[in-house]
């Protein structure tokens, strides 16, 4: 019965990281560059709901709203004063400018929030779900993060295919010049990635507070990581990849936590990773491109 | 077939518009153009006029500039000297996106077709500017959303069904035969509902019996949609037989323009294809 509970929490905190890991892999397959702030823009989805709810007193599902608006702005921000003027330079560049951002973000929280963790009150009210006569118990947390997570995954792969823009974020990550060719403004689109990944990132951050409550300048970098890995390991880009690449990085890193050593679960995580790439270059789901010689 | 167009004006200068674009805007105005890489002079003092529906060639050597050329007229590169109008409007500092909705479309010398998209999406691709629909309305399936799906489906479509393409509309690009491939690229240029097409080397690896239907193609195009097209091609059949004005060029610059016959007897075309007699 256990193995069930550790399996539906690694379901749970998967399903986290593939929403993080979303955004890694749309802004990596439209703008081809890694945002290294995006876990960062986590963190301040998580703040922004906190400020909500503790400060302003108004109900958990209005902190969500805003910290999403809040989020789609600074990615949108970011984009264009950060990564917009260095279109064009070597990838090296806007990679460094990534992790910049993210230290600034992180430190800017610091400063406006101090150190010290905050305690954030989960935003779900509901009971916890009770089965087999309290041989396994599935919080409300779960059950939200998991919906949500699953209504994302549809949401945007019917965006992706069927709306106008979403076709034209598919042309631009295929191929820019000719995208460009065709009328489609870039970086519009490109805009619109990063305000996608980042409203995201917010449900990502309220949702990764819920389950694990200590909030602080450094929460989003970790998860950020995972998440990464998760959208390498799921293929960089695709965004089938990145819901698999999550959900079988958190099964395995709960796994790991359980049966092996919580002190290596990361170690065990990125063994995986190391494996998978060694078999499976391209990731997961990933597409091998073949250069011509 | 040899004796069409029979409308072209049939004087021995070139930029003479046929008879029913005769007073009209051109719809490419190309003046004094050139673009330097470093110190290499890769295009330079490049003047074309097209009239609204004609056909018109672009040949030359390899490394002539040809390409180099079409990049400049669709805002790919900024030219070093001189001006591109594309219907009167000078594209110059213009983004790329904006200048194809001045209304000039192109393909691609080596295809580049978004080839994990279906054929039909392809096309829809093209029709970006022109899906009225706003994201909100798509987001929420609001019936806006419908009407605008339903009537872009049904014009990118017809477009496929012009191309004889509206088989494939399901499959993935990239799984498509070559000649299929390059005839979606048309299709997709044509459904950015431009003004003059250009078309970079359309024959390239077809065999004779596709190049001839491509002829009788380009033709059907201008027809029906009364667009100019401009076309670089290495096939000198299908150059001599579609194109009513030819420009040639050698090293960046035009060394002849004229009619197909005027270019075909030209010494200094023959020179640059062939090398000079006494060099030997």
């Amino acid at each position: 019965m256990s193995f069930l509970q550790y399996l539906i929490n690694g379901i749970s905190i998967g399903a986290v990281y593939a929403i993080i890991a979303l955004g890694y892999t749309m802004v990596y397959g439209i703008a081809k560059m890694l945002n290294f702030a995006h876990g960062d823009v986590i963190m301040v989805g998580a703040y922004v709901s906190y400020c909500v709810t503790s400060y302003l007193g108004m109900p958990a599902i209005v902190s969500i709203l805003v910290a999403v608006v809040a989020c789609t702005v600074l990615g949108i921000v970011i984009e264009g004063l950060a990564y917009k003027p260095l279109r064009g330079t070597p990838s090296l560049a806007v990679l460094i400018t990534a992790i910049g951002v993210s230290y600034f973000l992180q430190n800017a929280a610091q400063l406006i929030f101090g150190s010290a963790p905050k305690n954030f009150k989960s935003i779900v009210t509901m009971q916890p779900l009770t089965l087999f006569g309290g041989g396994l118990t599935i919080t409300g947390e779960v059950i939200i993060t998991i919906a949500i997570c699953v209504a994302i995954m549809v949401g945007l792969t019917l965006f992706t295919s069927k709306t106008r823009m979403g076709k034209a974020m598919r042309a631009v990550s295929e191929d820019r010049a000719a995208a460009q060719l065709m009328g489609i403004n870039v970086n519009q689109t490109i805009s619109l990635t990063f305000a996608i990944g980042s409203a995201l990132a917010a449900v990502a951050g309220v949702l990764l507070c819920s389950t694990v409550p200590t909030l602080m300048p450094t929460t989003g970098a970790m998860p950020g990581i995972r998440a990464f890995t998760a959208a390498v390991f799921g293929g960089i880009g695709s965004i089938p990849g990145a819901m698999l690449g999550g959900i079988l990085l958190g099964i395995i890193e709960t796994f790991s936590k359980a049966y092996i050593s919580t002190q290596f679960s990361d170690a065990i995580v990125f063994s995986v990773l190391i494996i998978i790439l060694l078999v499976k270059p391209a990731g997961l789901l990933g597409k091998q491109i073949q250069e011509k010689v | 077939m040899a004796d069409y167009p029979k409308n072209v004006v049939q004087v021995p200068t070139f930029n003479l518009f046929r008879e029913q674009d005769a007073g009209k805007l051109p719809v490419l105005d190309v003046r004094n153009l050139g673009i330097d890489f470093g110190g290499l002079t890769a295009v330079d003092s490049f003047n074309i006029t097209i009239g609204p529906t004609e056909i018109a060639g672009l040949i030359g050597p390899n490394g002539a500039g040809k390409t180099t050329i079409f990049n400049l007229l669709t805002g790919v590169y900024q030219p070093t000297r001189g001006s591109v109008l594309v219907n009167g409007i000078d594209i110059k500092g213009m983004p790329v996106h904006k200048v194809n909705k001045l209304g000039i479309a192109r393909t691609f010398q080596n295809i580049r077709l978004f080839s994990e998209m279906t054929a039909l999406d392809n096309v829809k691709v093209g029709m970006h500017n022109e899906i009225k629909c706003s994201f909100l309305s798509s987001l929420l399936r609001l019936p806006g959303y419908y009407h605008a799906e339903a009537a872009a489906n049904l014009k990118a479509m017809e477009l496929l069904e012009f191309m004889g393409l509206a088989d494939v509309a399901d499959q993935k690009a990239g799984s498509l035969p070559y000649g299929v491939q390059r005839r979606l690229e048309i299709v997709r240029a044509l459904a950015t509902n431009p003004s003059i097409i250009l078309l970079d080397e359309p024959a390239a690896g077809m065999n004779p019996s596709e190049t001839a239907e491509l002829m009788h193609q380009i033709r059907r195009i201008r027809d029906t949609f009364h667009i100019a097209i401009f076309l670089i091609e290495h096939d000198m059949n299908l150059v001599m037989n579609v194109c009513e004005t030819i420009a040639v060029v050698n090293y960046g610059k035009i060394i002849c323009k004229g009619t197909p016959e005027q270019v075909r007897q030209n010494p200094a075309v023959i020179e640059a294809y062939l090398g000079k007699e006494d060099n030997d």
